[in-house]
């Protein structure tokens, strides 16, 4: 009586009955599949370009900044970084709702794609924001606000991350770690206030890596080059990991030689 | 509805009270930490008694997390939990009432100890009562907050040290406003602003929380 | 809100179209259909693993199920609906009892919860009913198995409820009391209500049969 799960595809698939909206039809995991393989190695090339402009601009174009020197150009990969791990999180949150309002398999598989992506965005935040304290203040942390709200942030991807792999049960992973993004997402603004607060009650808030200096509009096309690469890639990587995830549970409608289209 | 709710609490204070170790136990721990911390700080009183706030909330924080890994676990394993999804009553409700139970058994007796264990580390009587009260308000939301993991994790591996992980960062600003508002009470500043901030996260979790609380209980037993 | 029965009608009816559900890639059950009217007993048999438990699940709403639906009354119905909820009585696998609190203990909380008399009284003729003792205050840790499912199954006559979704009941009960209770089960449908029940036992007064292949 078992049926292969992959022949059951979780939507109609015929566009036709779709009417105007012929996107819905890609929301079946088994048509999306192809798809996002189509579509990942554009992103990747629209990253790598942004990425190889928004550095020049930043390293070479932009001008050097009075008080700090050279070392503030680590501000082209320390903003992005941080602006993407915020802006993924959100995604990541949408996605969830999107899964546990309307059930469906593939919203949860792309937030569980993109939380690594986002974890790593943070964590290259925090290096980066490292690397810029060093030569500026002498230390390699400093208690910022923003500092403070990325390393929050990297514990609530770590811990969307730690839930997954710990329930075993892919569709009871899916849902649980849907409620808990929603619930971060709820608090993220709270933590944002709250640690802002922490930070200017206890500091003269003279020690903040957020004191950029007087945007010249070179820096500001460099930041945001930068993060257009970011974003590109992050959209790149994520269609690889779904893709993945996707297989894994059998759902591609690929038969794999090794678990023969029967699925986790 | 409210009988229902009266009829958890009361049963769930029963429970608790034949099962009085691990409620002491978890009290027990949060004594045993606040005492630590001179030990590994030095006695010097000027010190202590300006970290005094922070390390208490600390300890109430991490003794919250301890009791909070036993919430739903033996409901779930008898099969009582699954009684409770059954019940007509809205879910949410219930999750309200066992997080207030909980509360009751873990929560208040900590604010309870405080001022006493405020003595350890130099904090006049004034500052004491009001971390005390700092920590009324406060505690109810690790516990509403906590009740969220709790279900989360129920049954899954490593569940406890899981439990933490997921929920230590969504506390740090009760934790901030908490242990800010006693900190301002030493340094004989208003704590009104920190209270009322204390307050709106109360507002807010209590809520949110019992909702999250109920979806996440229903995935769990699915 | 009365939760005890409000008595059937010739509308009370359980109604199955088209349920299935899988899990882990595996197709558990499918296009079960059924109607359910009061009086009647449904038995679900089926190998170990062939989704009776599952199939109670998804009648009580413990589980969505993938595909189907439910109606109740003729009206369809939500997962853990409260309309449907309100009418029923569940003894799954574990028996949902208290094991630090003494059998009455137990079953005074879930008269509370249920909205019905937790009078001593009634609680004490439950626990006779099935061969309990009702002044005991030792706590179930201290019962065999047997006595433990009894005590489970007392919540049945204590509740009222109409539909009864009952996961191998007598399994851990020894003949005579199962036979005690069958007849409880029979007197229930009698009296107009209705069950669904997974068992291996041959009853007699069920009305129709669901074979599961899992």
């Amino acid at each position: 009586m078992s049926r292969p799960f992959a022949q059951q595809p979780t939507f109609d698939t015929s566009p036709a009955r779709h009417g105007g909206s012929r996107w819905l039809a890609y929301a079946s995991p088994v048509r999306f599949y192809p798809l996002a393989g189509r579509m990942a190695p554009w992103f990747f090339a629209a990253a790598a370009l942004a990425a190889i402009a928004g550095l020049w601009v930043g390293f070479f174009v932009a001008p050097t900044d009075a008080q700090q020197g050279e070392v503030y150009r680590i501000i082209f990969i320390h903003v992005p970084a941080a602006w993407m791990s915020m802006f993924i999180y959100l995604v990541m949150a949408m996605y969830c709702a999107m899964a546990l309002v309307l059930r469906t398999r593939l919203s949860s598989m792309m937030a569980s794609a993109l939380a690594p992506t986002g974890a790593l965005f943070t964590a290259i935040a925090l290096i980066s924001g490292a690397l810029w304290g060093e030569p500026t203040w002498g230390t390699w942390w400093v208690w910022d606000a923003r500092l403070t709200s990325e390393l929050l942030l990297l514990f609530l991807y770590l811990g969307f991350i730690a839930l997954e792999s710990a329930i075993d049960e892919p569709r009871r992973a899916e849902r649980a770690c849907a409620v808990l993004a929603l619930v971060g997402t709820v608090n993220l603004p709270v933590i944002y206030f709250s640690v802002q607060w922490w930070n200017t009650l206890h500091q003269g808030a003279s020690v903040s890596l957020t004191a950029a200096p007087s945007m010249a509009r070179t820096m500001l096309v460099g930041m945001l080059l930068m993060t257009l690469a970011c974003w590109m890639y992050a959209i790149a990587v994520a269609l690889v990991r779904v893709r993945c995830l996707l297989r894994e549970r059998g759902l591609a409608g690929v038969v794999d030689r090794q678990t023969n289209g029967e699925g986790a | 509805m409210a009988q229902a709710f009266l009829a958890i609490v009361r049963h769930d204070l029963a429970l608790a009270w034949r099962r009085r170790g691990s409620v002491l136990s978890s009290l027990l721990f949060f004594i045993i930490a606040c005492s630590l911390f001179p030990l590994a700080l030095g006695p010097e009183p000027q010190q202590l008694r300006a970290l005094a706030p922070g390390i208490l909330w600390v300890a109430a924080l991490l003794a919250s997390m301890l009791s909070l890994s036993r919430l739903f676990v033996q409901e779930h394993a008898d099969g009582s939990l699954e009684q409770l999804l059954l019940s007509p009553h809205p879910l949410a409700v219930i999750a309200l009432a066992k997080t207030c139970a909980h509360w009751l058994t873990s929560g208040l007796p900590l604010l309870l100890l405080t001022p006493l264990l405020a003595q350890q580390y130099s904090l006049p009587a004034g500052p004491a009562l009001l971390l005390s009260l700092s920590l009324l308000i406060g505690t109810p939301v690790l516990s509403l907050i906590g009740a969220v993991g709790a279900a989360l994790t129920l049954g899954v591996r490593g569940g406890a040290v899981l439990l933490c992980i997921l929920v230590l960062p969504l506390c740090t600003p009760v934790l901030i406003f908490g242990a800010g508002a006693a900190a301002a009470a030493d340094a004989g500043m208003s704590v009104l602003p920190q209270l009322s901030l204390l307050g709106a996260c109360l507002a807010l979790a209590l809520f949110l929380c019992p909702l999250a609380t109920a979806a996440s209980l229903r995935i769990a037993m699915e | 809100m009365r939760l005890a029965s409000d008595g059937p009608s010739a509308d009370t009816v359980l109604r199955a179209r088209g349920l299935s559900f899988s899990r882990g890639g595996r197709r558990v059950f499918e296009g079960i259909d059924f109607d359910l009217k009061p009086g009647e007993l449904l038995q679900v048999l089926g190998a170990n693993g062939s989704g009776k438990t599952s199939l109670l699940r998804v009648l009580g709403g413990l589980l969505p199920p993938d595909e189907g639906e439910l109606s109740w009354g003729g009206q369809a119905l939500r997962p853990a609906d409260p309309n449907l909820l309100q009418s029923v009585a569940y003894v799954g696998h574990a028996n949902g009892i208290d094991a630090d609190l003494s059998p009455a203990e137990n079953l005074r909380f879930a008269a509370r919860m249920g909205g019905v008399d937790d009078s001593p009284a009634r609680v004490a003729d439950a626990l006779r009913s099935m061969g309990l003792d009702p002044d005991s205050q030792a706590p179930v840790r201290t019962l065999s198995q047997g006595q433990r499912r009894r005590v489970a199954l007392a919540r049945l006559s204590l509740l009222r409820r109409l539909l009864w979704l009952l996961d191998e009941p007598v399994s851990s009960l020894d003949a005579a009391s199962g036979e005690r209770f069958l007849a409880q089960l029979g007197e229930h449908l009698r009296a107009g209500g209705m069950a669904v029940v997974a068992t291996h036992e041959a009853l007699p007064e069920a009305a129709q049969t669901l074979r599961l292949q899992g």
